[in-house]
């Protein structure tokens, strides 16, 4: 019986492992498929030209394949969602930490958590039917669909990550600082401004990069509401295409074991190592954080 | 000469500004989706009292996608999700009982942490590609249930893994040193002590997970997703429609879509996934009452 017992427990116990071991497993995983179909097309097109050619026309005969064009489109929507997302980002995470009273704080919270629970493809279509025809008519544009309504449906949508993270880092400073500057006489404010925000400074910078990361990484929204104009955007106000949206757009179409397959693929490949090394390094800033 | 106490006035008011520049727009998208999507489920009744009209509900898409209803997509979608859970419940349960239970403070356990982060940050289009070349190609499952509930699973791992861990690590420990006293082994402690008194905050990150997994579109766009399907799938390697992509498809594919038909499909999606975050959050909230510790 005992023994029985041990031999099921020492069963259990090495799946428990297996299952630790899970995440490792799939993160390597998804790389190694990434790297087995995008690696490819490196065959047809050099590294440096597919990075930094400037024409994406997948599918003439023979195919072009740079991806500048949407690697700037990428750069210019999370630029744009950046510069509005973290001013307001950091504003709002202040104020549900440090000003609002305890019951507009909680509706606050559930407000924000609300919003990270709307999907992404809900988010989209009410932009193309509320932020599209708005932004259209306000500048005056042939179409609205553009990287400006893009960069803010983007700043929107990253608001629940930078303002949950930067909360965080703000509460995890030593009650202490902030009660010896309101010793010396400060007021809250310079409390809050000279004291608090330099305190929590590690944790406001991972705040601010998972939220960028969140906006690279987001697909649907940004391709029903940019445009999808695989050409160099010149301004904000153009269609534009991201990494994510191509991919999402024309994987659908393309052959299975075609150069255009590949090619998407090692978008992919650029989409994962952005990411990567993003969360890497928020990572990194956390932990020194809890140090 | 500047007055610190009416900069502090200023500061604070332009922060209240930010946050209602933030919170105004969710309550905005909420009130609007419900307001216009409504119409497409309520009927003229008698007496001008406005009905329930089930058809959008159960009914085929019609016409093109034109006219009808959403059933399909509601029951692919409620495939999807399923799959999706039995796939990543039980691994996600025994990765969080490892890391809470067995894993020491160590390299390890450090590298798997940081695997959770980075599982959490792919992007969703990725996961699709992903689905796309281990499930439907490599392993020819063909675009299929199966498929796009290997690759939701997947996806939604992270929030079952660090929730559960949570709920686990939240059971004090000395209930787990009373057990062991006992002469209860490891195993028989967890069994029947630690889980048992984390299964609230279990229940809790499952229910988030779904939640997730029903919203999410990308992952879906070429491993299972398909654009007009009006039938019911009949086993898990047939194609299905999915609600998000079908709010995708009739908002952006299709032409002189009936506006009531995209906002009452964009409504039973929002639907579906709040009143899940919303069963998550009671769950929480009386599990928190209730605690005894």
């Amino acid at each position: 019986m005992i023994s029985l017992r041990k031999s099921k427990e020492f069963v259990v116990e090495k799946l428990i492992l297996i299952c630790g071991l899970a995440s490792i497993f799939f993160v390597v995983l998804i790389f190694l498929f990434l790297l087995k179909e995008g690696l490819a097309v490196f065959k047809t097109v050099s590294p440096f030209n597919f990075i930094l050619g400037k024409s994406w026309y997948p599918i003439s005969e023979p195919p072009q394949l740079g991806i500048l064009p949407l690697i700037m489109g990428s750069l210019l929507v999370t630029l744009g969602a950046a510069l509005i997302s973290i001013p307001l980002g950091v504003a709002c995470a202040v104020y549900i930490s440090e000003v609002a009273s305890l019951k507009i704080k909680e509706i606050l919270k559930a407000g924000i958590e609300l919003l990270a629970a709307i999907p992404s493809v809900v988010l989209g279509f009410i932009g193309m039917v509320t932020l599209v025809p708005w932004v259209k008519t306000m500048f005056h544009l042939p179409t609205g669909l553009t990287a400006l309504s893009g960069s803010i449906m983007l700043a929107f949508m990253a608001m629940p990550t930078i303002v949950s993270i930067a909360e965080d880092a703000l509460y995890s400073v030593p009650k202490s600082y902030k009660e010896g500057a309101l010793a010396l006489g400060a007021t809250h404010w310079q409390a809050i401004y000279r004291v608090m925000l330099p305190a929590a400074s590690s944790g406001l910078l991972a705040a601010v990069m998972l939220g960028i990361g969140r906006v690279i990484g987001e697909t649907m929204a940004v391709m029903m509401i940019t445009g999808n104009a695989d050409a160099m955007p010149n301004s904000i106000l153009q269609p534009v295409r991201t990494l994510t949206a191509t991919i999402a757009a024309e994987m659908g179409e393309a052959v299975v074991g075609s150069e255009h397959y590949f090619a998407l693929f090692a978008v992919g490949i650029v989409l994962f190592v952005i990411s990567f090394m993003i969360n890497v390094t928020a990572d990194l800033f956390l932990h020194k954080r809890a140090k | 000469m500047r007055n610190p106490l009416r900069t502090e006035k200023i500061a604070f008011s332009l922060l209240f500004l930010a946050t209602l520049l933030i919170v105004v727009p969710v309550g905005l998208t909420v009130v609007i989706i419900i307001q216009k999507g409504l119409p497409a489920m309520l009927n003229r009744g008698q007496a001008g009292i406005p009905a329930i009209n089930w058809q959008f509900i159960t009914d085929i898409p019609r016409q093109g996608m034109r006219a009808g209803g959403i059933f399909p997509a509601i029951i692919g979608t409620a495939y999807l999700v399923s799959g999706a859970i039995i796939f990543a419940l039980p691994i996600g349960l025994m990765a969080a009982i490892y890391l809470s239970e067995y894993s020491r403070d160590n390299f390890l356990s450090r590298i798997i942490k940081l695997a959770i982060v980075n599982l959490a940050g792919v992007p969703s289009v990725v996961y699709g590609l992903f689905g796309l070349a281990l499930f439907v190609v490599f392993f020819k499952f063909g675009a299929s249930i199966l498929s796009g509930s290997l690759t939701l699973g997947i996806m939604i791992l992270p929030i079952i893994i660090t929730t559960s861990r949570e709920a686990l690590e939240s059971v004090p420990y000395s209930f787990r040193e009373v057990s062991r006293s006992l002469g209860a082994s490891k195993w028989q402690t967890i069994r029947h002590i630690v889980l048992p008194n984390a299964i609230s905050g279990i229940l809790t990150g499952t229910i988030l997970g779904l939640g997730r997994a029903a919203g999410e579109t990308a992952p879906i766009l070429f491993t299972v997703a398909a654009f007009y399907l009006p039938q019911l799938p009949k086993s898990i390697f047939d194609q299905a429609m999915a609600l998000p992509y079908h709010l995708y498809v009739i908002s952006t594919q299709v032409p002189n879509v009936d506006e009531k038909i995209r906002y009452g499909t964009a409504l039973v999606l929002l639907v579906l996934v709040l009143f899940m975050n919303l069963v998550a959050i009671i769950i929480r909230y009386r599990f928190r009452k209730k605690k005894k510790w």
